[in-house]
């Protein structure tokens, strides 16, 4: 039996209506077992409603959840073989640090002996680096350590899948960063399902083997990090998943042509009026030579890198991202000069408007 | 000549302490204080109090043994009984109901509030009467069955009338509690019976401690159920200190009686606090 032609987590068709309200609309889904999965797209898209779904707290109106090939619709939470960390980690605030990270463990029937409990205990708080506050009251710690106690308390129990809602919204980009390579360290070493929503796209990119991009309670793509970014499937996913210009443009006999009949470098087998995105990076700016001009309206210096916002007559703004690398104080373009846009016409996406 | 800022928030912080520092010092320590003096003095002649320094008002109390044992045991008996009705109550009120009926739900609790407790009692004295419920129940061939002047009837004027003021404490304890505990209880394996009892119930012990505090000390100082529905057969503290203060004009000995109710209830607080600390964790009561 090869556990991997069975997916770990699937949903057939699943939706869910709250009333009026359809929060996830029939949606397919199937997740190898021991990826890490990001389920990623804007406020009321239905994220949590999927992963509440999972966790056995709300039940689908239509379609099943599979869990390990199981269909789980029906079974309470208590009865399923995953574990969730919740957005405000919602710790037991009467217990200690030990007794929360316990608590799934104490419920586990047959019985435990306590001596297996402590142990377990113990090596998950080693795992999330916390071995010597096992006794600390958990509102005595800081975001980031309770934070950890909410990991450890889930993977405590070996689930097949650990959900994780928003989990690190609520910590600073320092600490984010932190525990995000925490994170993937700990999925790696304990080889479980991991499945985060997030609507930071930066945190799904980074962190997961595969990204489903949700919009207004359906999939818009599911794919590789990479996929998601360089071959998004329509524009909202090229919007939403990293900066992206936007370029009203018809097109004609394959041919890009601007509002004022100019032609854009780029191609599609489109026809008629279509949005040209292009990405900011994709994107090289100069003081001079040929290609689109325009004025620098706005610098934004971002340490590693600076963004321009260039005025380009036709067509309007259009955002451009500049490595630093290489670049000295004399190659940082300031606001006003006139420029020129070049880009790699392989590098426009073209979407049906 | 200017104050210091630190002088300023002292006088400031004195001077919004003052009426109710004044009120409770004219009001509570100073009787407080003149009730003590009291129990140590002898009855005059003709009632009331003349000084002296003795202990025999409180060597004297097993004289009135019956009314502290009523209240030792009808009081807490009582309480347990509002809280055992109680709890089910406000976390069904709390945790099931519908959040738009919910508001009405609770309204409907305190309704009865609305009206004096005197005259709700002396409901229950009618229809536990001899005209009330006993005739009814003669009517279907049930004779001879006394309700009214029993420790029962005691009991049941009892949980009626304290029973909203046990319920709300609890349902607001259980009413900000955080749902998402409840959902990661079950989350990490647990039952709801024992989600209810690992988290839930500890949750949820400040609202309780305080309504189980608020009713056996108001109870303590009973007078009124005992009077109307136990007809002087089953009388607490409260009627005893009436009886003495107002009838046998015997100051001194009701003194006696007073200042070991306040020790009493001084005691019950203690401990419920001590309770509810250690089994909630936390170091607040909630006094709604
Ligand atoms: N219990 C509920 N009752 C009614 N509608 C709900 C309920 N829960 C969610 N919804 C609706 O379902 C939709 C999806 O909600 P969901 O919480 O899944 O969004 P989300 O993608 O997690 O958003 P966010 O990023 O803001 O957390 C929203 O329109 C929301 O208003
Ligand atoms: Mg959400």
């Amino acid at each position: 039996m090869a556990p991997e032609a069975i997916s770990d987590l699937e949903f057939r068709h699943l939706t869910k209506r709250y009333g009026e309200v359809e929060a996830v609309s029939g949606i397919d889904l199937s997740v190898p077992k021991g990826a890490f999965l990001a389920i990623l797209g804007p406020s009321g898209c239905g994220k949590t409603t999927c992963l509440r779904m999972i966790g056995g707290f709300e039940q689908p109106t239509e379609g099943e959840v599979r869990i390990a090939g199981q269909v789980v619709n029906g079974i309470p939470a208590y009865q399923r073989p995953v574990n969730m960390v919740f957005q405000h980690y919602a710790l037991f605030p009467h217990m200690n640090v030990a007794e929360n990270v316990g608590y799934g463990l104490r419920q586990m029937r047959p019985r435990l002996p306590s001596t297996e409990i402590d142990r377990r205990v113990g090596e998950a708080l080693e795992m999330v680096r916390l071995g010597s506050f096992a006794k600390r009251r958990t509102h005595e710690m800081s975001g980031g350590q309770q934070q950890r106690v909410a990991l450890a308390r889930a993977i405590v129990n070996r689930p097949k899948i650990l959900l994780l809602d928003e989990p690190l919204a609520a910590l600073d980009k320092k600490l984010r960063g932190d525990m995000q390579l925490e994170l993937l360290q700990l999925q790696r070493e304990l080889g479980i399902t991991f499945v985060l929503v997030t609507h930071d796209q930066e945190e799904a990119l980074s962190m997961a083997d595969l990204v489903c991009v949700m919009s207004a309670g359906r999939i818009s793509q599911l794919g590789t990090p990479q996929e998601v970014y360089d071959h998004p499937t329509d524009l909202f996913v090229a919007d939403f998943v990293g900066k992206t210009n936007r370029i009203p443009v018809t097109v004609d006999g394959g041919v890009l042509r601007l509002a004022d009949g100019r032609a854009l470098p780029g191609a599609s087998a489109l026809h008629g009026s279509a949005i040209a995105a292009l990405r900011p990076e994709a994107i090289r700016i100069a003081r001079a030579g040929d290609g689109l001009p325009g004025t620098v309206t706005h610098r934004i210096f971002l340490g590693s890198f600076a963004e321009y916002a260039v005025a380009v007559p036709g067509i309007g703004d259009i955002l451009v991202t500049t490595d630093r690398r290489g670049a000295t104080e004399a190659d940082l373009i300031a606001p006003g000069e006139a420029v020129c846009l070049t880009y790699d016409p392989a590098a426009v996406l073209v979407f049906p408007q | 000549m200017a104050l210091s800022a630190a002088a300023r928030k002292r006088w400031v912080t004195a001077a919004l302490l003052a009426p109710a520092g004044l009120w409770l010092f004219f009001f509570l320590a100073l009787p407080f204080l003149a009730i003590l003096v009291f129990s140590l003095g002898e009855r005059a002649p003709a009632g009331g109090y003349q000084p002296a320094l003795t202990l025999a008002n409180y060597l004297n109390l097993p004289a009135r043994g019956a009314a502290f044992l009523n209240t030792a045991l009808l009081a807490p008996v009582g309480a347990a009984l509002c809280l055992a009705i109680a709890y089910p109550a406000a976390w069904f009120l709390a945790l099931r109901v519908d959040p738009r009926h919910r508001l009405l739900l609770v309204a409907l609790m305190i309704v009865p509030f609305w009206t004096s407790m005197l005259v709700r009692t002396y409901a229950w004295m009618y229809l536990l009467g001899a005209r009330g419920i006993p005739q009814l129940l003669e009517m279907i061939g049930i004779e001879n069955i006394r309700l009214i002047n029993t420790p029962g009837a005691v009991l049941l004027g009892i949980v009626y009338g304290y029973l909203p003021l046990m319920v709300m404490p609890i349902y607001v304890s259980l009413e900000k509690l955080d749902r998402r505990l409840l959902e990661a209880s079950s989350d990490l394996g647990a039952r709801p019976m024992s989600t209810f009892l690992t988290v839930t119930l500890p949750l949820s012990m400040p609202g309780v401690m305080t309504g189980v505090a608020l009713v056996s000390i108001l109870l303590l100082g009973e007078y009124l159920i005992p009077q109307m529905l136990g007809g002087g057969k089953v009388y607490f503290i409260g009627n005893a200190l009436v009886d003495l203060f107002l009838q046998s004009r015997n100051w001194p000995f009701g003194s006696a009686i007073a200042v070991t109710l306040v020790l009493g209830v001084v005691g019950v607080l203690l401990i419920t606090m001590r309770i509810a600390w250690k089994v909630s964790g936390t170091r607040q009561m909630d006094l709604v």
